[in-house]
């Protein structure tokens, strides 16, 4: 009886298949794909075929205004030098278009930010072009207006400011690179969401009256009269500088219409002359001028400062209404589509240029401009309509990295929606990035969000979760290698040198398991303070030196509380470094235990030896080749002529590892045991669970501490693409990672050690506590292409993330290409162009990634369906 | 014998298996077979005897034994993928079949853990043996490779009446059955050979499904790793087209045919 009864409810699970099938048909939303206009590849064409390049303009009229300003209020400098920016950088409208503003004259150009930073670029002017990662043009010209333009800002910059607020202890970590804020030290801090909707509703004269009643309520009495006052005039100094741009645009496509000899595209120019004197200044009154409106305030967010990850977030739900009356109105679903296309091409036009270092932590230019789909209403409905699936559709069109392309998933997700996202993974584009409702919804609210805002979350950047137009997330504050200390254990916090770490003791001598234990975590704690004192002294500098009117009247509550959202205006504020490397540790962790304090088969001293010795093994020629010139840049630091001789013996000691052969065939039995060692990927219980101690280490410590904005630190696990440079940087670990390879990414396994498939890989994962690590979390996963084939390969691999997600994982994303294919990619890249591959948080153009990262890509452990 | 005690002998578990039987599953490969099929993809699943195998330059130990409890306990690790995707836990081999009191304790122990269940079997056994599975099991997926008995013998080393008349008897019973036909250039990969089987498989009460598994060369290097000689090394895999023309075929007899599992 009771066996007929699991049969019977198998039967029943398959009837129930069957009825959502059929539910499927009786849906609310627009499911289908809809046709892709020629114009999106005519216009993708064109701006793929130019290199990108850096402009001066921005920089120059920024330059001139401050020069003009010097001694009045911050927020009014900030404001004015807005202004004359908008009012005099070249407006430029490219064929074809039906959204226009662009921010640089040459397609995927880059303007340059002084205020924030200026020494690397110009360091950089002669390699810029040739550099690995994300290369760009420089003519000489700009080279030259630039280096004049730079003259100015030498001790008036935000990096500057900031390098004077640390501690001295920070800067020898940071040298040390233990850790790296070298997001914000540079560039402005972006990684927010604004009120698209307001904008869209009330337009920038609607804002400008929120304002002015503002101003109304205020006395002079008040005891922030004085910064209030400055900041909201500021606010809308900015918003009329905004209307006057959209309407030069409006000038010029009249001017172009004009001399236009095809009457059909004289029409669309004269179309959105009429948009852009209609908006961004008024409420849209349709979708083409909404999304003209929301393409404006995308673009000019990042006019004002150089924060990426400016990210539009729910799209599909603040773009809505006017869809709903557009199409009431007449309007096809084809055009709808063709604008959206057209938007998401907008996003991929200019692009942003970051030093070397950086470029390869964020390689693939990416701006990080996040637009995610479905999910959940403020009450808790399934939000998904036609707009969600029309925004899949728009990535499959354009096929490009921006927006970063994500969605949300809940258990109420229509599984039609869900299908329709796992194709978009088949096509390999690495979008979009899946978000689980059941643990982010919690996880903010813990952090102390409503249930209304944390179910109304979208995501920052790479995988930050946040409500929009409500918070200063911070969110990539800085990079923490959770190796480095482990290092540091074995060195006794001294290297090159330097103490650069605690003196923990000799390692040597520790006789326990808990005593080691204890040494990396008073390790990890110090690290994360020294961390917390690099962020707030940014975070300073940028209060500062870099308060954004125009953001700021984009976020709630800044207006009310006459504050920016630089200082604190916002009314959720947070700090988010992430983490990274947690494989590795959880790996090394078990090995020390295993090998050392269980069996007895080493001592920590042939640990200590054999981390020191790379294990006996050689060194690839590109790093022995760094290292070398690491050795002889110190040498000369210490007033040492160094001869071409001299030069070549460094180079091979380096690279032959001249390490005597009993000490080699030592080194390679402990390798190989530890390569019989279970490891975290694999659904071992005991490992697992070690890692989520481990990874505890860093996310308990990280949520101790206050940042100057009033808000808390909160700690993400996830690497960006860092995890390749920054493992550059790393010695051999005890897991049997050898010197200076990548750092495994992410939560994900350390990449080829996962070897039980991608359910035991998800378990494992899934173990960690995705919940307390609030500023997201990043789980990499590749599959080879035939295990999403057909029906069944969509149906399986929505399942697998279903219950990766029952199992409480946050967020996963996937690469669907095969290793021939990014092979033939290396040899011939002329023939992949527009070959887009996951990387991290994001996808980039596979072509324009470093060598080096291509290879990380390569090697991680690809799924297939057995 | 409390069912987790039993004990038996396999040589491998592949979880996240999506080509045998609905949804994502877990394969639980067991060994030792009766039958001797030229194109096994599976050589070490052949003998129930604990073997040595080079591969890739390295010995491995192919077998292993282990308890109907400790199994049960891999295979539960997936249950909330299975839930997801309709799937669950698939014996394959080898042969089951040849371990019925091992075979019976993991379908029975999947059952109690509400875990669906599969078996992927020759059917060549007393019908005695399978009955003992059948209240345990939701699916069947059976090989029928020949109709005519003496090429059967020729190419796999038994006759076939064995095998259809138990595919009649499991017909019979509330078990889903769905036939699978390796397609083999040379032995059975004919219109008319396939029309034989289709036919068959037609007659049979409540079979809807009958999937063609074209023949594949990825188990060759196994061969010579256990130190046997690979006697179809001359065939090529059949084309697509002929796949598909084999398809329609089994389409006519108003079967869901499917290429692949």
């Amino acid at each position: 009886m009771e066996n007929y009864l699991v049969v019977l409810s198998h039967k029943i699970y398959f009837m129930e298949q069957e009825t959502r099938k059929k539910d499927r048909k009786m849906a609310e939303f627009y499911s289908e794909k809809i046709a892709k206009s020629p114009r999106i590849d005519r216009i993708k064409e064109k701006m793929l075929s130019e290199m990108p390049q850096i402009e001066a303009d921005r920089a120059v009229y920024l330059t001139e205004s401050y020069k003009q300003t010097e001694g009045e209020p911050i927020y009014i400098r900030r404001a004015k030098a807005f202004a004359h920016i908008l009012d005099n950088i070249p407006v430029t409208i490219r064929d074809d278009e039906l959204i226009v503003g662009s921010a640089t004259v040459h397609s995927r150009g880059c303007q340059v930010f002084p205020e924030y930073s200026f020494e690397w670029v110009e360091a950089e002017f002669d390699t810029l072009a040739t550099r690995s990662a994300d290369p760009f043009y420089i003519s000489e010209e700009t080279k030259k207006t630039l280096h004049e333009v730079y003259k100015y800002w030498k001790g008036k910059t935000t990096s500057e400011l900031a390098t004077s607020y640390m501690a001295p202890e920070t800067l020898t970590a940071m040298e040390a690179n233990m850790f790296t804020p070298g997001n914000y030290f540079y560039n402005g801090i972006g990684h927010v969401t604004v009120k698209y909707d307001r904008v869209l509703e009330v337009g920038y004269s609607g804002i400008i009256k929120d304002i002015e009643d503002e101003i109304a309520k205020i006395k002079v009495g008040d005891g922030n009269y004085c910064k209030k006052r400055n900041l909201l005039d500021a606010m809308i100094i900015s918003c009329k500088a905004v209307i006057r741009y959209a309407n030069r645009y409006a000038k010029k496509a009249r001017e172009l219409a004009q001399n236009e000899p095809n009457s059909t595209r004289k029409a669309e120019l004269l179309k959105v002359a009429e948009n852009c004197e209609r908006v961004p200044e008024f409420g849209a009154r349709n979708f083409h001028e909404a999304c003209q409106s929301f393409w404006f305030v995308q673009l000019l967010i990042q006019t004002e400062s150089s924060g990426h990850s400016i990210s539009p977030g729910r799209f599909d739900q603040y773009m809505f209404p006017y869809y709903q009356k557009s199409r009431k109105e007449g309007m096809t679903r084809e055009f709808a589509q063709e604008l959206m296309d057209l938007v998401w091409l907008k996003l991929n036009d200019f692009l942003k240029v970051r030093d070397e270092a950086s470029a390869e932590g964020f390689a693939g230019y990416s701006l990080f401009q996040n637009l995610i789909a479905g999910g959940q209403d403020e009450h808790g409905n399934d939000a998904t309509n036609d707009l969600s699936f029309m925004s899949i559709t728009a990535t499959e069109h354009v096929f490009l990295p921006q927006p970063s392309f994500s969605v949300r998933v809940w258990n109420g997700s229509p599984r039609a929606f869900l299908l329709r996202a796992a194709e978009l993974t088949r096509t390999g584009i690495g979008f979009p990035a899946y978000y689980n409702d059941e643990v982010i919804i919690p996880s903010l609210m813990s952090r102390g969000l409503t249930l209304e805002d944390a179910r109304k979350y979208n995501i920052i950047g790479c995988v930050e979760p946040q409500v929009a137009g409500k918070t200063d997330g911070w969110h990539d504050a800085a990079f923490f290698n959770m190796c480095r200390p482990l290092e540091m254990v074995f060195k006794n916090g001294f290297e090159n040198g330097k103490q650069v770490g605690l003196k923990t003791g000799n390692v040597e001598d520790m006789t326990s398991f808990g005593e080691f234990y204890e040494a990396y975590k008073a390790q990890s704690d110090y690290f994360v303070s020294l961390l917390v004192n690099a962020d707030n002294a940014i975070d300073v500098a940028h209060a500062e030196r870099c308060p954004l009117p125009y953001l700021s009247c984009m976020v709630d509550d800044c207006i009310k509380a006459g504050k920016s959202v630089q200082e604190g205006g916002a009314i959720y504020n947070f700090t988010g470094p992430q983490g990274f490397g947690i494989a590795n540790m959880a790996d090394a962790m078990w090995a020390i235990k295993t090998l050392v304090f269980d069996q007895g088969k080493y001592t920590l001293k042939d640990f200590k030896e054999a981390l020191e010795n790379n294990y006996g093994k050689e060194m690839d020629s590109h790093k022995a080749e760094k290292l070398t010139v690491t050795v002889i840049k110190e040498l000369a630091k210490k007033g040492k002529t160094v001869s071409a001789d001299e030069i070549k013996s460094v180079y091979s000691a380096i690279i032959a590892n001249n390490c005597p052969q009993d000490k080699k065939d030592f080194y390679a039995k402990m390798l190989s045991d530890i390569e019989t060692l279970p490891k975290f990927g694999n659904d071992n219980k005991d490992v697992d669970a070690l890692a989520r101690e481990v990874a505890y280490i860093y996310t308990r410590e990280v949520e101790k501490y206050s940042n100057p904005r009033g808000g808390k630190y909160q700690a993400g696990l996830y690497p960006v693409s860092a995890n390749v440079p920054l493992g550059a940087q790393t010695g051999a670990t005890p897991d049997g990672r050898l010197a200076f390879t990548p750092v495994a990414d992410g939560v994900s396994p350390a990449a080829g050690r996962d070897v039980k498939g991608p359910t035991a890989s998800c378990n494992s994962v899934s173990t960690l506590d995705h919940f307390i690590a609030s500023n997201g979390t990043l789980f990499n996963m590749k599959f080879h292409p035939t295990a999403l084939a057909g029906r069944h390969g969509l149906e399986n691999f929505v399942s697998l993330v279903q219950g990766y997600f029952d199992r409480k994982g946050s967020h996963m994303q996937f690469n669907v290409v095969s290793r021939e294919t990014l092979r033939d990619a290396q040899k011939n890249p002329e023939k992949y162009k527009s070959l887009v591959v996951r990387v991290a948080g994001y996808s980039a153009l596979f072509t324009s990634l470093s060598r080096s990262l291509q290879e990380d890509i390569i090697n991680r452990t690809e799924q297939g369906g057995f | 014998m409390e069912y987790s005690a039993v004990k038996g002998r396999i040589f491998d578990i592949q979880r996240f298996s999506v080509h045998d039987g609905p949804g994502i599953r877990t394969i639980v490969f067991l060994k030792g077979c009766p039958l001797r099929c030229r194109w096994c993809c599976n050589p070490e699943s052949q003998s129930h005897e604990i073997q040595k195998m080079q591969l890739n330059g390295k010995e491995k130990t192919v077998g292993r034994d282990v308890t109907a409890g400790e199994i049960i306990a891999e295979v539960e690790r997936d249950t909330i993928y299975y839930k997801r995707s309709g799937g669950g836990l698939t014996l394959s081999g080898g042969e089951c079949l040849v371990q019925p009191d091992f075979a019976e304790a993991l379908l029975a122990l999947a059952h109690e853990h509400s875990i669906n269940t599969a078996i992927e079997s020759t059917g060549f056994a007393d019908f005695s043996v399978i009955q003992r599975l059948l209240p345990h099991l939701d699916l069947y997926l059976m090989d029928i490779k020949h109709i005519d008995s003496d090429k059967h013998k020729a190419f796999t080393g038994q006759p076939n009446d064995k095998i259809l008349e138990n595919a009649q008897r499991i017909a019979r019973s509330p078990v889903k059955l769905i036939i699978r036909t390796p397609v083999i250039p040379t032995f059975n990969d004919t219109e008319e050979e396939i029309r034989a089987i289709a036919k068959f498989a037609a007659s049979l009460p409540g079979v809807e499904e009958m999937h063609l598994l074209p023949y594949h060369r990825i188990g060759t290097d196994k061969y010579k790793g256990l130190g046997r000689e690979y006697s179809l090394s001359h065939i090529e895999p059949p084309s697509q087209e002929k796949m598909n023309r084999l398809l329609e075929v089994v389409n006519t007899y108003g079967l869901r045919g499917q290429i692949g599992g």
